[in-house]
């Protein structure tokens, strides 16, 4: 492929899955709302628009129309940098995921994956890290308890779910034998989804990924009744809908990560059967990654509505004294699996 | 003690079971009773479209009633700002001049008649205490306003209209019982 058709290729597709994103994290305060209404007994919002279709906008208009404050005792310049730091981090973790699989137009091969980095999941977990930093910043610079308790809140149980969360990766690295997501989604075609494989790493995964995302019950940087809003309690106007849109960003990535790691990715059985057109074939994929997206979105919305916040020490009970020992055991699980002819042939069985 | 209601549960603060430690039996089973509130009709009244019907005997806003001919029927004897438990109810009298007869249906009338929506409690004793069967509570809202003083409402709101399409209907409660009710003096409220 000619140097500039790929550089444009590769920017047009950097601009598309940049524009889903904030589509999606903007349809999602939407979804949210309505589904929690859904699950109250209500219907949401619905006089904007056709079933109130139109919400997301009039509440960025409403966003971008409020005044705007920054409290005169705070780091003004780190005040201004969380926000702008949760946000990037959220957008960047995009890059890595594999969206489908090629799509073939004038004899070109065009993959449907930003950047194959061979070690995309440390580079995924690497970001998600940074994403921290954002509401740390944030909850510090504000010069306020209940911001600086959040923030301290969010830092010490991302350490926490970090650590049991890349502890089942590691498993689902040594059935997979790739740090490529790329490579680990074109692994699961038919039925060969990993959750078959690792369902104990995929429940760890899925629990820290709530975690990781900030999202009930695990929401304590948070929760509103008892620290009025945490780390974004200074906040207003755009800069808290950085915020918001960050934490909706990253319930994205986190369903898309889930079912792409998990849950077979593009990959759908039996769809070889009845679509032959390789380009078809791949906008499936798409479709299909994106019905699984949705449904894990759907879920992280289910969750929140259904289960009451964990006590600060409950969470850190369940981080560490549950969810590491179980993401350990699933390693050595996982590695008396694989060994499973050598430790017979040593056994003499 | 007899409890009020039979879902009252004593607590125990016994150590939870492995089953009940491993949380997800009782997450999904929660979830599943979420779920089952998704699917479920919805309650919600869409309001301006849609009014949730009052019942029969709602008393909402007043009515100063005019009388067969057009003439209003209220002399200003002030027996509902004395009836009146919140003291709502002012009025000026005035007397008829010659050629008011279709205004007035009597020789004195009410020249000013203001109710004070804030204090006014809706108990309808103003409608009780009069003999004139002028002042009336309807099924009408107050409207919501944005200042204290739109809730001072004058005659120019209270009286009804002449024509026959303005008339404010009350007939919701009072019904023929009541009116039957109503015309027998021996009854002390009635005299």
């Amino acid at each position: 492929m000619a140097l500039q058709t790929y550089i444009i290729y590769k920017l047009i597709l950097v601009l598309v899955v940049f524009a889903f994103t904030m589509l999606i994290a903007m349809y999602s305060t939407y979804a949210e709302r309505k589904v929690a209404g859904f699950l109250q007994d209500r219907l949401g919002p619905n006089r904007a628009g056709w079933f109130g279709i139109l919400q997301p906008v009039a509440d960025a208009v409403k966003l971008f129309m409020k005044e705007e404050t920054i409290p005169s005792v705070s780091n003004k310049a780190l005040f201004i940098i969380g926000p702008a730091l949760s946000l990037l981090t959220a957008c960047m973790t995009g890059v890595v995921i594999p969206w489908g699989t090629t799509i073939t137009l004038f004899g070109e091969n065009f993959p449907l994956q930003i950047a194959d980095v061979n070690i995309g999941i440390l580079y995924l977990f690497g970001v998600v890290s940074i994403g921290v930093y954002g509401i740390m910043i944030g909850g510090w610079a504000s010069n306020n308890k209940y911001s600086l308790l959040g923030a301290v809140r969010a830092s010490s149980q991302m350490i926490s779910y970090e650590v049991a969360m890349g502890l089942s990766i590691i498993a689902l690295i040594m059935t997979t034998g790739t740090l490529s997501v790329g490579q680990i989604a074109a692994q699961q075609h038919g039925w060969h989804w990993n959750v078959l494989v690792q369902p104990l790493g995929c429940l760890i995964f899925i629990i820290c990924a709530f975690a990781e995302t900030n999202r009930a019950p695990f929401d304590l940087p948070e929760c509103e009744q008892e620290l009025v809003g945490g780390y974004h309690t200074e906040y207003s106007s755009m800069k808290m809908g950085f915020y918001l849109f960050a934490e909706y960003i990253n319930m994205f990535i986190s369903a898309t990560v889930i079912s792409t790691f998990y849950f077979g990715g593009y990959n759908m059985p039996f769809i070889g059967r009845f679509v032959h057109d390789p380009n078809l074939l791949t906008l499936c994929g798409v479709v299909f990654l994106f019905a699984k997206i949705f449904f894990g979105i759907f879920f992280f919305m289910w969750v929140r509505w259904t289960l009451p916040r964990f006590r600060y020490d409950q969470l850190m009970n369940l981080g560490w004294k549950a969810l590491i020992p179980l993401s350990i055991l699933n390693i050595v699980l996982t590695g008396a699996w694989m060994m499973r002819h050598e430790i017979m042939a040593y056994l003499n069985f | 003690m007899q409890p009020l209601t039979n879902r009252s549960k004593v607590v125990v603060n016994k150590e939870m079971s492995l089953y009940e430690k491993i949380y997800l039996p009782a997450i999904i089973s929660g979830m599943m009773i979420t779920m089952s509130h998704f699917f479920r009709k919805k309650p919600t009244i869409q309001y301006p479209e849609q009014k949730r019907e009052f019942s029969g005997t709602y008393r909402g806003q007043h009515v100063l009633k005019r009388d067969e001919n057009g003439a209003e029927r209220c002399t200003a004897c002030g027996l509902c700002a004395v009836a009146c438990p919140a003291e709502a109810i002012t009025m000026v009298a005035a007397e008829r001049k010659n050629g008011e007869e279709k205004l007035y249906r009597e020789e004195k009338y009410a020249a000013t008649y203001e109710i004070n929506m804030l204090r006014c409690i809706f108990c309808g004793d103003c409608e009780d205490a009069c003999p004139k069967e002028a002042i009336f509570l309807t099924d009408r809202t107050v409207k919501p306003e944005n200042n204290r003083g739109s809730f001072f409402y004058a005659k120019d709101i209270l009286v009804e209209g002449v024509e026959k399409e303005k008339r404010i209907d009350v007939t919701r409660r009072q019904t023929a019982a009541v009116l039957e009710f109503k015309k027998h003096k021996e009854f002390d409220h009635n005299r």
